[in-house]
């Protein structure tokens, strides 16, 4: 337990710092870094699945005026580790997926660098391949872990027994959608390798972590290499770590020493190349009493994985935790395919796993005859279920509570109600994501020309770091927000974690109060300039006593064209308990930012694999549909003001990801709620209930 | 992007010229379709010719009571345009249902019709496409068909590998209201002046999916005429798509309905052109509209129909789908008639 800091310039609602120059446009990004005479680079992307390139024709390319340099497998510099696979750039002949780089072309123009890139011929022994997920591939497999290091499976007591015995039980496949993250700003690189030293802006959710894996790639010292990263047009988790294309972009920097070069992804690219949230398949079974006391959870998933490099998202994982039942099951399967690499995004784990427990919990409900909200209530555990720990802090209840009211859910009668062509239907579910610290980080205080600056390598992915770092370095030093100015996103500043995992400001934050604590300690209120401390994180109170989890729950109002089928969501409200709230203004476009992700997830988003050739078909943006404004309505987030001593000194869990959650699973319970259509899979589109209609 | 030599001739006439002069030459309008095909590899000219300045941007009266919109005016200003919404609100709803704000304010009258499919296979170079590339394909087959045709195709699952199939749909919003008005569309070409009825402006794939429509090369539209409706006549488009905003149509009618008279009924992403539905016409001519009467006629015109299976159920759906919307739109029609 801590003394959580004062609130003073924590809580209060500060516009931010970093707005104006992006609205103006003068906030630089990565590509736009003002470097002398740079060249441009563009990819060369394998068109098989599977196989080997036998031959590449750049003999015509290479002799083309204002051609720099043509890369290939059979040129390229050999790497100094090419333990991860995808990393291993031009490093072999082998293809093992659609879209692999297999060249890169740099030039005077992009327009250049583009046309001869298009026009290298490519030969290939081709292989066939295997990209379809399916519960019956013959090549599924339990790995050791999933993400985040939790076991693969968890087993308490017998839910087969218990499910037998249930007096209701609920037993349906659920399916999510395979989704690709598209931050406004594609993943993006200028670099520049100059006497032995490396510079690379680069747009990363982590300046360190970047270097760290381009260092061990390229068998660089870290003093070397300098990662620069005033800015992030988004990342969602696509730029948590580095991808093939700043591996690719550092090999053209150092084959053109002393000339800047530019690599900036194409919309259509970051298809195949900087992750996706895996497609998944969730088994759910529950049983229960006639009073709704769960008597079994179960959810047996399985996801996919690309062969060369696995990635396990953690789906089954929240329902471990999220309701009481003595008998527990959640398995996870993994498919390896001929497919491209899948990746973090927002929530992993828990944005996939809210859909089918959620859902499910819904059916339970229905076949019960019992609300919704109470089904949940019913099923509040003391103490989280997958550990035997107690909650840092735990008011689910309460936001289910809130939300309702604020909803007006009492209203909500048996269903099927018609306004005019519409059929309105309300469904809610329950939101959670786990409050997370990373282990390393640190920051320094510096007082300097009578203000303080905290410098840390932290990364402002338009989230509001920026912003909420300085509040946090203003109440630990107890000073005025005003005197404090935060330097990030640059590997000169002390190091800090990833961007991810809704850890940012509680990491980063503590370090910077670590330092404040150090900095005060030397030098009392009456700093001389220059006077500098730094603090790490591994310094600040850890609780491992406790279960930290941050909780919500969502509303959601569905209407349905009675004639049409076509799904609309014109209210939307969450309520969550999020701890302690640094910015309101930040926090709010962070809660509803992620419900409307899930909102597009709900509805549209959707990257439709095309098993015949391995690919997204619909590798656009015209194409894979996004959630446009006029799809939210009226869009809500609120928050308990909770007290939670445990999770850090400014007492705050993250909000980073914990709005995605959930958000799908309320989406379609409204819809069935509307219809008496039960959609499974996502998204929801009116195809799906067309038939369902009169 | 293929390197290309570009021109703005001083008027018409030499644009023509210099269209019909080089095989691979284009005509640039507003370039919110060409020249996305030009970045991606799609279209790759020799020569672009703006007429963006050239052709008229006017919407003006006709002697016949009817509007001329001249081919560079936008689709932002046809859409504004007092007399387009008072006389031909279906046009004005089907140019505000078509992409965003700021494509209509730079999309043009003679662009419009003329945008290419949206089949994903024709805008990735690396899938065979017949239409793209003829003689190599069509990917769509069997593949992403939810935006791919019903109506207007040999069968379902054709050859993939016939050099004449394609079961893309023409995308265009506009087109679907100018075929339910029986538009005209004024052509200036290398041999002269022609009218095309904008019914027969575009085609079904026969034996070239490669030609969407039948303009010769060297062929510029220089207006499309809007014949004047009798008083009374009440118009609409309804659009049915994935997301409220900035989606292509999945199905789309546009219905014109005359006081007292026969109902005109044009579908759009069903087939390679915009569909009139003349059969569901015929059926209805002289007959009371009711759900049930216009359920029927289009059943009867929608008979033929073949789904195309695909990735994620392939688009049967459309079948039923483009049924009630056909009948809402009507049911709508009708009671706004009579209240
Ligand atoms: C993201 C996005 C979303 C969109 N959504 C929709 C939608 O929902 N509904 C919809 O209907 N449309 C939509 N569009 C398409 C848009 O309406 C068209 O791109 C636009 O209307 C084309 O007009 P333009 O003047 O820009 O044509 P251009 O791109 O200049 O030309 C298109 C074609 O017509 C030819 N051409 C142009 N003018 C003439 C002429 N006068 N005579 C002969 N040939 C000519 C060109 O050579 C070219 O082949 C969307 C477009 C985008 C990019
Ligand atoms: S449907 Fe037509 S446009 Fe699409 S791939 Fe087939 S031939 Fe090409």
């Amino acid at each position: 337990m801590t003394d959580l800091l004062t609130p003073r310039a924590i809580g209060q609602s500060l516009v931010r710092r970093d707005g104006v120059d992006k609205v103006r446009g003068t906030a630089t990004y990565a590509f736009e870094t003002d470097v002398e005479h740079p060249a441009y680079c563009h990819p060369v992307q394998a068109t098989i699945a599977l196989g080997r390139v036998t031959a590449m024709d750049t003999a015509a390319a290479e002799a083309l005026d204002g051609v720099l340099a043509v890369l290939t497998p059979f040129n390229a510099e050999r790497l100094a580790s090419t333990e991860d696979a995808e990393y291993a750039v031009l490093q072999s002949t082998e293809v093992a997926f659609r879209g692999q780089l297999i060249g890169l072309v740099v030039a005077e123009t992009s327009e250049l660098a583009r046309e001869v890139a298009d026009g290298i011929t490519v030969t290939y022994a081709e292989q066939p391949h295997d990209s379809e997920l399916r519960t019956d591939h013959p090549g599924l497999y339990a790995p050791e872990q999933v993400n985040a290091g939790h076991p693969t499976d968890t087993a308490e007591g017998d839910v087969d027994a218990a499910m037998a015995a249930a007096e209701v039980t609920v037993d349906h496949t659920y399916e999510t959608q395979m989704l690709h993250n598209n931050p406004i700003e594609p993943h993006a690189t200028t670099a520049l390798w100059e006497d032995g030293s490396l510079t690379l802006w680069d747009s990363t959710q982590g300046v360190h972590p970047d270097r760290a894996a381009v260092c061990e790639v390229f068998g660089l010292d870290e003093e070397r290499v300098r990662v620069v990263c005033p800015y992030v047009g988004g990342g969602f988790g696509s730029k948590g770590n580095p991808h093939a294309n700043v591996m690719l972009v550092t090999m053209a920097a150092r084959a053109l020493p002393g000339r800047p070069v530019k690599l900036a992804l194409t919309r259509q690219q970051m298809f195949f190349l900087t992750g996706y949230r895996t497609p998944t398949i969730q088994r759910m079974q529950l049983g229960a009493d006639r009073r709704g006391r769960l008597s079994a959870i179960a959810i047996d998933v399985v996801e996919q994985t690309s062969k060369i490099k696995e990635f396990a998202e953690q789906t089954g994982v929240p329902a471990r935790m999220m309701y009481a039942s003595p008998n527990r099951r959640t398995t996870h399967r993994l498919a390896p395919l001929d497919v491209p690499i899948p990746s973090w995004m927002r929530a992993p784990g828990e944005c996939p796993g809210m859909f089918g427990p959620e859902v499910a919990m819904d059916e339970l409900a229905e076949a019960l005859g019992m609300d919704p909200v109470q089904l949940r209530i019913a099923n509040e555990p003391d103490v989280d279920p997958d550990t035997g720990k107690p909650w840092s802090s735990r008011h689910l209840v309460e936001c289910l509570r809130e939300g309702a009211q604020r909803f007006g859910w009492d209203s909500r009668g048996p269903g099927r109600r018609r306004e005019g062509d519409w059929l309105v239907g309300h469904g809610m579910a329950s939101s959670v994501y786990p409050t997370m610290r990373q282990a390393t980080s640190t920051a320094s205080i510096r007082f300097s020309g009578g203000r303080y600056v905290a410098e840390i390598g932290a990364a402002d992915l338009g989230t509001g770091a920026w912003t909420v770092l300085p509040q946090i370095a203003a109440d630990a030093l107890g000073v005025d927000v005003a005197d404090v100015d935060v330097a990030i996103g640059d590997t000169r500043y002390p190091t800090a974690s990833v961007a991810g995992g809704s850890s940012g400001t509680n990491t980063w934050g503590s370090a910077i109060v670590q330092a404040a604590r150090e900095f005060r300690g030397k030098y009392g209120t009456d700093p001389q300039d220059g006077d500098e401390a730094s603090g790490d994180v591994d310094q600040a109170a850890m609780d491992d006593a406790h279960a930290a989890y941050a909780f919500g729950a969502q509303f959601a109002e569905a209407r349905v064209n009675a004639d049409t089928g076509e799904i609309r969501v014109p209210r939307l409200i969450g309520v969550f308990a999020a701890g302690r709230i640094i910015n309101p203004r930040t926090a709010r476009s962070q809660l509803i930012g992620g419900m409307t992700m899930g909102l597009s997830m709900a509805l549209h988003e959707d990257s439709v694999f095309d098993t015949r050739i391995g690919q997204v078909a619909n590798h656009d943006l015209a194409d894979y549909h996004i959630t446009v404004n006029a799809d939210v309505g009226e869009i809500e987030a609120h928050w308990l003001d909770e007290h939670d001593p445990y999770v850090n000194v400014m007492g705050a869990k993250g909000i980073g990801e914990i709005g995605i959650t959930g958000t799908a699973a309320a989406v379609v319970n409204a819809v069935h709620h509307a219809t008496g259509v039960r959609v499974r899979s996502l998204p929801v589109t009116l195809d799906k209930v067309l038939a369902g209609l009169d | 992007m293929k390197p290309f030599a570009y021109a703005r001739p001083a008027d018409v006439a030499e644009a023509v010229r210099d269209v019909a002069a080089e095989p691979n030459a284009v005509f640039l309008a507003g370039g919110t379709n060409l020249v996305d095909h030009l970045k991606l590899g799609v279209a790759r000219p020799d020569l672009v010719v703006d007429v963006r300045t050239l052709t008229s941007a006017d919407v003006s009266d006709l002697p016949d009571g009817g509007l001329r919109l001249g081919a560079a005016s936008t689709n932002s200003e046809v859409a504004a345009d007092r007399r387009v919404r008072e006389r031909y609100p279906v046009l004005a709803q089907a140019l505000l249902a078509g992409a965003t704000g700021q494509l209509r304010n730079t999309a043009t009258t003679g662009g419009n019709p003329l945008q290419r499919t949206r089949c994903v296979y024709f805008a990735d170079v690396t899938t065979p496409c017949n239409k793209r590339e003829p003689g190599s394909g069509c990917s769509a087959v069997g593949g992403y068909t939810r935006y791919h045709a019903v109506l207007g195709t040999t069968a379902a699952l054709p050859d993939p590998t016939a050099p004449e199939t394609c079961i893309a749909t023409h995308p265009s919003d506009m087109a679907v209201a100018l075929a339910a008005l029986d538009a005209q569309v004024q052509v200036l070409g290398p041999a002269g002046e022609r009218t095309i009825p904008f019914t027969e402006l575009h085609r079904l794939p026969g034996d070239d999916p490669s030609r969407d429509t039948v303009l010769e090369h060297g062929e510029l539209i220089t207006a499309i005429d809007l014949p004047p409706l009798p008083a009374g006549t009440r118009s609409a488009y309804r659009k049915v798509r994935d997301r409220a905003s900035y989606a292509y149509a999945l199905v789309s009618v546009a219905a014109v309905l005359p006081p007292g008279g026969d109902v005109r009924i044009a579908l759009g992403s069903v087939a390679h052109r915009p569909w009139r539905a003349t059969r569901a016409e015929e059926l209805l001519r002289g007959a009371e509209l009711t759900d049930h009467s216009v359920r029927a006629a289009m059943d009867a015109e929608l008979a033929g129909a073949q789904p195309q299976p695909g990735l994620g159920g392939g688009n049967g759906f459309k079948i039923p789908l483009v049924n009630r919307t056909v009948v809402a739109t009507l049911r709508a029609l009708t009671s706004e008639a009579s209240a």
